[in-house]
């Protein structure tokens, strides 16, 4: 089943929009991540198509009818909270079947759905448990065998992994995907982690300030984002955005600062711009100061790499990562370069040199 | 340590969970279920009804009443403004009730207060057994007003009564308890306490069990005393249950009636005679409904005072 | 609160001193009124305290004698209708205020506010009045229906009901629950704590009534037992000390237990409903 959004948006009140005109076209069996940082209103977008919050303008449709009107139940999907909405006063099998006995389904069915679902999800032994008698992995794991046990093929998850230590949400991350593909699902997800929407998706929209920036899928986003915010949100260490300019003297060379210039292949597209660097495209070397154009702030050895946060002496900081380990002192002078891969953006944060076609499309 | 930028990426951020406000918000602007009034209906007539029938409008009817002269039924005969509210207000028998009733709620509410403190501060200690301590300290919330008439009524008995026996056991003047006026209100005032003695206390043990041990540790560090602790760590951390405490104690012994009735009926040549008593014997005795009434919405406002008052404190506690 | 570290002996002994003596004095109208309970009436009137001859006496004849028994179930019938109804009215009336979006909501919840305001104390002349036009004097109902919900009921129920996770309701739409299904499944279920606080609160709230019940009923037939207890104390021939003391203790030693069982609740509802 698909769900399409047409120019939908949501206001609470004259003054407060929450989101502006959202349309999208999620395909039947997709893994749809929805990923902004918190107060995006991706939760609420997520509970405008659940039918749980009534949109202000525009359409939703599931499997191309319109479904506005329609109350959450009639809409035929699930959905995995944040804090699993368990019923702590029923054990485990009981939660599971909640909604399959709403919805009067006949009893020897509830049956054989709750126990395929809960062998599914590995929770069979703790069937009799409460809520309560659970570790957090297990309750998710209750959450996701009630998606599972319904036989409805759209499912909504709304940070379904945020109340999970790290060890936990990798492993949880593969069994949701494994389930997703195993059932076919029509998944809806909404993150605020980066590394969720990169693992798991199939599309990603990026959400921020009330408007979409960015629909596409993983890689799209991480090579092409569309302007500085999403290129910022994904990838660890953080992308370095710094202002530059075209160099008087000649077209191809980029001034980052007087003493930073970075010679490139193509003509730099404007007078003024930003500029995107991943930390792993940058070069760092000891040297005498007269030659240095940053000095350390810090450096944070990570094992397989080495983090150097550095100051540049026009006053912008940077990051870099270097493969090994490496030993600089704190006010060590630094020479910092660039090789040409990077990322253009306009003075207002908007990619350049990029068709828009490009990574509008889902 | 400078702060790592790796560690403020999205990863990480700040606050995911979503405020309850901003949920509960949501969901008031929910507007899809149309029924909802109907269902509002269903849900709240019944208590609807009974608040209407026997709150709302009994109380206009009391003020109502106050503004007549009524017969012996309690049917109106003529309007005559506020001249009961002036006649009770400038009648020394009625300014006495209210003295004597403000006497007792204050005594009740500063003596209740002190002991259940002491009770509390005493039974918090962490100590082997504690428990049946508490439980014992407990144990007169469970007293009816009638079973504690009753158990002091024996200890005041002027002859027989365990009181009047241990003043000749020990050779002390006998204290005419129920006949003497200022002695009858130190009787109801103690049978009341004792009473309210056991809720209080149980209140007050859960505010300061619930103190932050931290606090208590960080202060012996500093080597204060447990006296200094106690006024400049527990009372201060337990002053929102203390207040509740202190204004419901406050309001119920306003509204005292049953030990009246049962001690002293509002005697020694009342000396006991309360507000609440005094509104029963004119209205169901002497049959003047109309006094009564204007007794009546004079109580009302007094509890009314104490009431918001409560509610403006609590407010704030719930809101900050 | 003291810090571990091994207090001395002797402050532990002191610890230990003052609250037994706290506790003999605050006990000491039980003990008293227990006591006397199994002395006979005339060793009693003699001033004989400490004599010996304890018997059950006068628990066999305020069984037989009084209608103690018949108070007794007068008040738990009437103290149960009313706990049964107050936990459905005030848990329909909190599911109102929390779970219905409705035009007045906050008027309606501000008009129960204010009825908490209102002392019934001050309300019985009209009151009576009203019980008396519809018939209902000297009845079970009489004692029930004015109290069939309460105010602070629907508050304290309301601010639990407030903290149950959204997350439920919209699991409950999700499925198609309708209102009444969701209270009764959902609600209900899950705030059983607050609901048993509030059952032991309106239990005992009943179960104390005085005025009100003294004003309405005037036969032991509906008479509950704390206005029992008054009409066996006021009666002329009933100067039997000893027999009193043992309705007395007749009449609290079930709500002596009751109330240790229950102890936790009453606790958890005043926290919850008011402080919090």
């Amino acid at each position: 089943m698909s769900i399409t959004l047409r120019n939908v948006r949501k206001d609470y009140d004259a003054q407060t929009e929450v989101l502006k005109d959202i349309s999208v076209k999620v395909e039947t069996g997709e893994f749809f991540v929805i990923v902004g940082p918190s107060g995006c209103g991706k939760s609420t977008l997520l509970r405008m198509i659940a039918g749980l919050t009534p949109i202000t303008a525009g359409e939703v449709s599931i499997d191309e009818t319109v479904v506005n009107d329609l109350p959450p139940k009639a809409r035929k999907l699930t959905m995995v909270f944040q804090n699993y909405a368990l019923f702590p006063f029923m054990n485990v099998w009981d939660n599971v079947a909640f909604g399959l006995k709403a919805r009067k389904m006949d009893q020897a069915d509830v049956k054989q759905r709750v126990d395929e679902a809960l062998k599914m999800v590995n929770l069979t032994e703790l069937a009799k448990r409460k809520p309560r008698e659970l570790s957090g992995g297990q309750r998710q794991r209750v959450a996701l065998a009630r998606a599972v046990a319904s036989d409805a093929k759209i499912c909504l998850m709304d940070e379904p992994l945020s109340n999970l230590d790290a060890q936990l949400r990798i492993k949880m991350r593969q069994e949701i995907y494994a389930l997703q593909r195993k059932l076919g699902l029509t998944l809806v997800y909404v993150t605020h982690d980066q590394v969720e929407a990169m693992t798991m998706a199939d599309h990603i929209m990026v959400l921020n300030d009330k408007h979409v920036q960015q629909i596409g899928t993983p890689s799209d986003i991480y090579q092409n984002p569309a302007n500085d915010f999403v290129a910022k949100f994904f990838g660890t260490p953080q992308i370095n955005i710094l202002n530059a300019h075209r160099s008087q003297t000649d077209n191809h060379v980029l001034n980052v600062s007087s003493d930073l210039e970075i010679a490139l292949d193509e003509e730099v597209p404007a007078e003024n711009v930003k500029i995107g660097i991943r930390p792993d495209d940058m070069k760092v070397e000891a040297t005498e100061s007269v030659e240095a154009n940053a000095t350390v702030k810090n450096t944070e050895f990570l094992g397989d790499e080495t983090i150097i946060y550095a100051t540049l002496n026009s006053g912008e900081d940077i990051h870099v990562v270097v493969p090994g380990q490496v030993n600089y002192r704190i006010f060590q002078p630094i020479k910092v370069s660039a090789d040409s891969n990077l990322m253009f953006f306009d003075t207002e944060g908007n990619r350049m040199n990029i068709s828009k076609e490009a990574y509008v499309h889902a | 340590m400078l702060k790592s930028p790796a560690q403020s990426t999205p990863t990480t951020p700040l606050s995911v969970e979503k405020t309850k406000s901003e949920i509960a918000d949501q969901e008031a602007k929910f507007t899809l279920n149309a029924k909802d009034k109907y269902f509002a209906w269903a849900f709240l007539g019944p208590s609807l009804l009974i608040l209407g029938v026997f709150i709302f409008y009994p109380m206009v009817k009391t003020l109502y009443l106050s503004l007549f002269l009524t017969n012996t039924v309690g049917k109106t005969t003529v309007f005559v403004g506020l001249s009961n509210y002036i006649n009770l207000l400038t009648s020394a028998d009625y300014l006495s009730s209210l003295g004597v009733t403000l006497f007792y709620v204050f005594a009740v509410t500063i003596i209740t207060i002190a002991l259940g403190l002491v009770l509390a501060n005493l039974a918090s200690k962490r100590l082997p057994g504690i428990g049946i301590f508490r439980t014992l300290f407990s144990a007169t919330m469970g007293v009816s007003v009638s079973v504690a008439a009753i158990f002091w009524l024996f200890i005041f008995n002027p002859s027989t009564g365990f009181l009047s026996l241990a003043s000749t056991w020990l050779h002390l003047p006998q204290i005419p308890w129920l006949t003497d006026p200022t002695a009858a209100m130190w009787a109801v005032i103690v049978t009341t306490v004792w009473m309210n003695l056991g809720f209080t206390f149980l209140i007050l043990l859960g505010a300061m069990t619930s103190v932050p041990t931290t606090l208590y540790e960080a202060a012996n560090i500093e080597g204060a005393s447990s006296r200094f602790q106690f006024f400049h760590i527990t009372i201060p951390s337990i002053s929102p249950t203390l207040f509740f405490v202190s204004i419901i104690t406050l309001i119920e012994s306003f509204k005292s009636f049953g030990l009246i009735d049962l001690m002293t009926k509002g005697g020694p040549t009342n000396a006991t005679n309360m507000l609440v008593y005094r509104i029963y014997k004119d209205a169901f005795y002497s049959g003047n409904y109309a006094q009564a009434s204007a007794e009546s919405i004079i109580l009302t406002i007094i509890i009314a005072l104490f009431t918001l008052l409560q509610f403006k404190v609590l407010e704030k506690r719930v809101n900050y | 609160m003291d810090i571990i570290t091994k207090p001395k002996l002797s402050r532990r002994i002191w610890d230990y001193a003052l609250l037994t003596i706290l506790a003999v004095v605050v006990l000491a109208p039980f003990l008293i009124g227990l006591w006397t309970s199994f002395l006979p009436t005339m060793q009693i009137a003699k001033g004989n305290f400490l004599s010996t001859q304890v018997s059950f006496q006068n628990y066999i004849d305020a069984f037989t004698q009084t209608p103690i028994l018949r108070y007794l179930g007068n008040s738990l019938v009437i103290s149960t209708a009313t706990m049964i109804a107050q936990l459905i009215f005030c848990s329909m009336s909190a599911y109102a205020f929390v779970f219905l979006k409705f035009k007045g909501r906050k008027f309606l919840f501000g008009l129960f506010l204010a009825t908490m305001m209102l002392p019934f104390e001050a309300e019985i002349i009209p009151n009576f009045q009203t019980v008396k036009a519809l018939g209902l004097l000297n009845t079970y109902s009489v004692m029930v229906i004015p109290f069939l919900t309460s105010a602070f009921g629907v508050f304290m129920l309301r601010q639990s009901f407030m903290q149950m996770p959204i997350e439920l309701k919209e699991a409950a739409d999700i499925e198609g629950l309708g209102h009444f299904q969701f209270y009764w499944k959902m609600v209900l279920p899950y705030n059983r704590i607050p609901l048993m606080t509030l059952g032991a609160y309106s239990f005992l709230g009943a179960w104390n009534q005085y005025l009100w019940p003294m004003l309405t009923t005037f036969s032991n037939d509906f008479r509950p037992v704390q206005n029992g207890l008054r009409q066996l104390q006021s009666e002329e021939t009933f100067n039997d000390w000893g027999m009193i003391q043992a309705t007395a203790a007749i009449v609290v030693i079930p709500t002596l237990i009751v109330l240790f069982i229950g102890q936790h609740y009453f606790k958890s509802g005043v926290n919850e409903g008011a402080v919090k």
